[in-house]
C-alpha cells in the first residue's frame, strides 16, 4: 500500500507537562510518538485510529545519556538506538546495552528509532499485526495457537490465551541490568523495575507494558549493579538484518576468579515478557565457570517450556544460548 | 540541470533523458497538481479529509529544507517525507518499495544520518537538513565518487534499490571515509536488494572510499 494512512491531528510539544496534558486529555484517542517505527505501519494499516498524534522528540529533556551519581547511567527515552550503541559510557560500563542495541532491525531504523519506543512497541503476531479480531485486540480467539495456526515466533512460557513475545531486543538486557523505567503523567512520577514493566497475558492481555493513556515513559535508569560485568548477548533470527529475534540472550556475569560470584540471564522471545532465568542464575552462581556448568545451566533453560505446534525449535534454541552465554 | 553525459548510450543514472520520458511526464503531471491544490492526488486520505489536523495540530505551510535549497510545501500531518518529496517536490530518485521500514528504497539522510522517508512524518523533521539521492552530486551535475563507482563496478542491476544505496555509502563515506569492507557491509545492511548485487554495491562503495 503506497497511499496515505488516515489523518489525525499532529501536536508538536517542546516540554514534558504539554505532552502529558495533551496526552491526557485525548485518552484512548491518543498516541505518543517517538521515532515512529511501529507507529506509522499501525497507522497506514488502519488498525490503530488515534485522532491525536502527539509527537515527542520535540521534547530535549527527554534525549541524552547521563551518568548518576550512584555510578548508574539515565537514558532518557527519546535517545535513539544508534546513540544507546555507541554512547562510551554506556559501551564502557553496560556492554551489554551497547550489543543489544546494535542489534535492533536495521541501520536506518537504529538512527531514529528510539529506545522508549523500542521497551514499549507492541506484539508482533502477524494476525494481531493484520488486524485480526484475537484475544489482544480484544476479541475472543487466538489465531496463532490453533491447529493450523502459525506460531513458529511465538512463546514457550506463559501463554494465557495469548501466545505472543517480547518482541524486543533491548529489553532483555535491561531485566538483566536491573533496569527501571520513570514514568510521568499528570498525577506525578513513578519508578518501576523493568521486570514489572513488562507485563503477559495473564496480567493484561492487549498491553505489552504498564503504560496506559497519558503515560510517558521518561528516562530507564541503570544502576551502578552490573557496571564492568562480564557480559554476553546473542540475537537468532532469520536473517542478519531487519528481523526480530526467535530467540535472543543477555547474561551479566560477575566473576571471582574463576567462579561464578553472581549472574543475571534473561531470554527474550520465549515469552510475552523478557525471560529472566532464575532457574539457571541459582543452579550456576557460586560454580566454576567452565564447560560443566554451562551444561547444566542450559539443561535447566527450557524447563517448563510449552512449546505450540511450530516452535519446538527454540527449546534447543534456548539452551544452546545459555549454554554459550554461561561457557563464554 | 545539465546533461551529466555527452554521449547518447544508455545512461542509468540520469535524471534527464528522452523530453518526454515516463519520469519527465510524472513531474509534468505532479506540478500541474501542486497548482491545481495538491490535495487533489491524495487518494487514500481518510474520508477525503484534505484540510489537515483540525485546532492546535501543525501548521500546513510549511518550508523544508531539501538538498541544501529552502523549499515551501503544503505538508498534511499525516503525510511521510517519501510522500512530500516524491510527490509534492518531484524529488523521485526517492523509491518507495514496501512502505514499511523493511527494504530502505526510501532512504535519505536527516541532518547527515540515513533514515527510511517512508516512515518519517515530513512535519518531524521540518526543521533537518534532508539529503536526498538528488542532492547528493556536485553543484553541476557531477556524479559523487559513490555514484562513479556504482558504474564502473555495474553495481546495480535492476536498479531500484539503487538511490538507497547510494544514499547509505555516501552517509557512510562523510562520518568514515576510509572504512573496511565489514564497515561497508554494515552501512548498507539496512538496504535490500532484490536482485542480491549487494557485492557489487560494497565493491563500488570500497572503491570509492579508495579514491575520496
Ligand atoms: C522492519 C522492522 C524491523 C524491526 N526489527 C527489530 C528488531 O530486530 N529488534 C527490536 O528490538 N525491534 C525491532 N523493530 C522494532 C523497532 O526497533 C521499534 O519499532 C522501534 O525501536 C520503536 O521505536 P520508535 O521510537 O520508532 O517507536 P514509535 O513507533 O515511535 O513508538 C513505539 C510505541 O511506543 C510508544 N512510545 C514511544 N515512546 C514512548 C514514550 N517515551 N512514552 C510512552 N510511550 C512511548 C508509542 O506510543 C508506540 O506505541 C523493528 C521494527 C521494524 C519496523
Ligand atoms: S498470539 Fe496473541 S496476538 Fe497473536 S493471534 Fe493469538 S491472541 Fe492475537
Ligand atoms: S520504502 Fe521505506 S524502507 Fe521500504
Ligand atoms: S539492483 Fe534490483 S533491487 Fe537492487
Amino acid at each position: 500500500m503506497k497511499d496515505m494512512m488516515p489523518n489525525f491531528n499532529l501536536v508538536q510539544p517542546t516540554d514534558l507537562a504539554s505532552a502529558i496534558s495533551l496526552l491526557t486529555d485525548a485518552g484512548e484517542n491518543g498516541w505518543a510518538i517517538a521515532g515512529g517505527h511501529d507507529s506509522l505501519d499501525w497507522f497506514k494499516d488502519r488498525i490503530k485510529r488515534p485522532t491525536t498524534v502527539v509527537d515527542l522528540t520535540g521534547i530535549d529533556s527527554l534525549k541524552g545519556i547521563r551518568e548518576t551519581a550512584d555510578g548508574g547511567v539515565e537514558i532518557g527515552a527519546l535517545t535513539t538506538l544508534t546513540e544507546v550503541e555507541l554512547n562510551p559510557i554506556i559501551k564502557e560500563k553496560f556492554g551489554l546495552l551497547s550489543s543489544a542495541a546494535g542489534r535492533v532491525a536495521s541501520p536506518q531504523i537504529r538512527n531514529k528509532g528510539t529506545i522508549g519506543g523500542n521497551v514499549s512497541q507492541d506484539a508482533r503476531c502477524w494476525y494481531y499485526r493484520s488486524g485480526l479480531d484475537c484475544y489482544r485486540a480484544g476479541g475472543n480467539t487466538c489465531y496463532s495457537d490453533t491447529p493450523e495456526g502459525m506460531n513458529r515466533e511465538h512463546c514457550l512460557f506463559g501463554a494465557s490465551r495469548c501466545v505472543a513475545v517480547s518482541p524486543s531486543d533491548t529489553a532483555a538486557a535491561l531485566v538483566s541490568l536491573d533496569a527501571s523505567m520513570v514514568i510521568q503523567n499528570s498525577s506525578g512520577e513513578k519508578v518501576v523495575a523493568a521486570t514489572d514493566f513488562f507485563i503477559g497475558p495473564a496480567i493484561d492481555i492487549e498491553n505489552m507494558t504498564i503504560l496506559k493513556p497519558g503515560d510517558v515513559l521518561t528516562a530507564i535508569r541503570i544502576p551502578a549493579t552490573w557496571a564492568g560485568a562480564e557480559f554476553y548477548f546473542e540475537k537468532v533470527a532469520d536473517r542478519n538484518s531487519w528481523d526480530f529475534p526467535l530467540v535472543n540472550i543477555a547474561a551479566a556475569i560477575k566473576m571471582n576468579g574463576s567462579t561464578i560470584e553472581d549472574i543475571r540471564i534473561t531470554c527474550g522471545a520465549v515469552e510475552c515478557v523478557p525471560k529472566r532465568l532464575n532457574v539457571v542464575e541459582d543452579i550456576v552462581r557460586g560454580s566454576e565457570r567452565n564447560e560443566d556448568t554451562a551444561n547444566l545451566g542450559a539443561g535447566a533453560a527450557a524447563r517448563g517450556a510449552v512449546p505450540l505446534n511450530y516452535n519446538h525449535f527454540k527449546i534447543p534454541l534456548m539452551e544452546g544460548l545459555v549454554r554459550k552465554a554461561i561457557r563464554g | 540541470m545539465q546533461k551529466k553525459f555527452s554521449s547518447d548510450r544508455y545512461d542509468p543514472l540520469s535524471t534527464e533523458r528522452d523530453a518526454l520520458s515516463r519520469r519527465t511526464f510524472i513531474k509534468g503531471v505532479i506540478a500541474a497538481g501542486t497548482v491545481a491544490g495538491a490535495a487533489g492526488l491524495m487518494t487514500g486520505c481518510s474520508g477525503g479529509d484534505s484540510s489537515g489536523g483540525g485546532a492546535g495540530s501543525v501548521e500546513r505551510l510549511v518550508t523544508i529544507n531539501v538538498n541544501g535549497k529552502d523549499r515551501p510545501v503544503d505538508v498534511m500531518p499525516n503525510e511521510t517525507l517519501a510522500h512530500t518529496l516524491r510527490n509534492k517536490l518531484g524529488l523521485t530518485g526517492t523509491k518507495l518499495g514496501c512502505d514499511r521500514a523493511s527494504c530502505g528504497a526510501c532512504t535519505v539522510m536527516i541532518d547527515g544520518v540515513t533514515t527510511y522517508s517512508c516512515s518519517t512524518l515530513t512535519h518531524m523533521v521540518r526543521n533537518k537538513k534532508i539529503v536526498t539521492v538528488e542532492g547528493v552530486g556536485g553543484p553541476n551535475g557531477e556524479l559523487h565518487p559513490v555514484q562513479q563507482a556504482m558504474i564502473e563496478e555495474l553495481a546495480p542491476q535492476c536498479g531500484y534499490c539503487t538511490p538507497g544505496q547510494v544514499v547509505s555509502g555516501v552517509a557512510l563515506l562523510q562520518r568514515n571515509p576510509s572504512p573496511t569492507r565489514d564497515e561497508v557491509r554494515h552501512a548498507l545492511s539496512g538496504n535490500l536488494c532484490r536482485c542480491g548485487a549487494y557485492n557489487n554495491y560494497i565493491n563500488a562503495i570500497v572503491k570509492a572510499a579508495g579514491r575520496a
